[in-house]
């Protein structure tokens, strides 16, 4: 792939709205029990106006923008070769259903190891008044050849 | 809500079927195939279908937010995908999580968690910050 990627910042991501049917069908997915997760009367007792997304939610946002770096013509990444090393997720606040988030990404560090090639990416997700919500990173290893 | 490092906080197993994988497809967006048809995933050199680590890293981290509920919120959660976790046709596959105080210090306190399938850990550096409401 391209090591001129490193520190890149690529355009925000297309805002993405938060459903609390799409909240309760992931805390679902995920196994979650939670009734901050699935009950808008529970959220509101500890303060929060929506039902609340489980942690790894903002992987579905962050996606967006991951979609710019593996489509971008010059990264040179073949999607079929990527396999996920590590992922980290850092938070301002809690998501909520109501929200509306958008992904703005930007590579962090590109390397080469062993004929692969590991790619760092920072994902700052931030709301519709532009506070800041959750920063995901992932690093992600794209396989040479075998 | 006292905690010392040391302590077990939480701790749950979990059964994962190919309707769990489909389910968190669906959820997730995330349709790669290797998740869910067992010739696309032995076309890449794998034995079978594999659960999306975003799906273990998903429920790993439920065992903490069902412990913590409202009092205190996830400040940073991190794992290191090491190993996968194979879901058989039949049987599926049997996932244990152990929540465990690693650590505690001025910005609240560090979980570990330990995430087993099948006598192996499957997340490396798997760590949840939480700040707790009443520390």
């Amino acid at each position: 792939m391209n090591p001129e990627l490193q520190g890149r910042v690529f355009p925000p991501a297309p805002p993405y709205l938060v459903g609390r049917e799409k909240v309760r069908e992931f805390a679902s997915a995920v196994f979650s029990t939670s009734p901050l997760n699935f009950e808008p009367e529970a959220a509101n007792a500890a303060g929060y106006t929506d039902v609340v997304a489980p942690p790894t939610f903002a992987v579905v946002v962050q996606e967006l923008s991951l979609a710019q770096l593996l489509s971008a013509p010059d990264a040179g990444i073949d999607f079929s070769r990527v396999v996920h090393g590590d992922q980290r997720f850092t938070y301002s606040r809690p998501i909520v259903a109501g929200d509306e988030l958008t992904a703005q990404l930007t590579v962090s560090a590109v390397k080469s190891l062993g004929g692969h090639s590991i790619v760092t990416s920072d994902s700052v997700i931030t709301d519709a008044t532009g506070a800041h919500v959750v920063t995901a990173t992932s690093t992600l290893v794209v396989r040479g050849d075998e | 809500m006292a905690v010392a490092v040391g302590d077990v906080v939480a701790e749950n197993t979990y059964h994962l079927t190919r309707d769990s994988l489909v389910r968190y497809a669906g959820a997730s967006g995330d349709f790669n195939p290797i998740h869910y048809r067992d010739d696309v995933a032995q076309s890449v050199g794998l034995d079978g279908v594999l659960a999306h680590g975003m799906l273990t890293m998903g429920l790993a981290v439920q065992p903490v937010v069902e412990w913590l509920g409202s009092r205190g919120s996830i400040t940073d959660y991190q794992v290191r995908f090491t190993r996968p976790v194979p879901v058989d046709a039949a049987s599926g596959a049997v996932v244990t999580v152990l929540a465990k105080v690693g650590a505690i210090d001025d910005d609240g306190v560090r979980i570990d968690l330990t995430v087993t399938f099948d006598g192996s850990t499957v997340l490396g550096k798997a760590q949840v910050r939480v700040a707790l409401a009443e520390a």
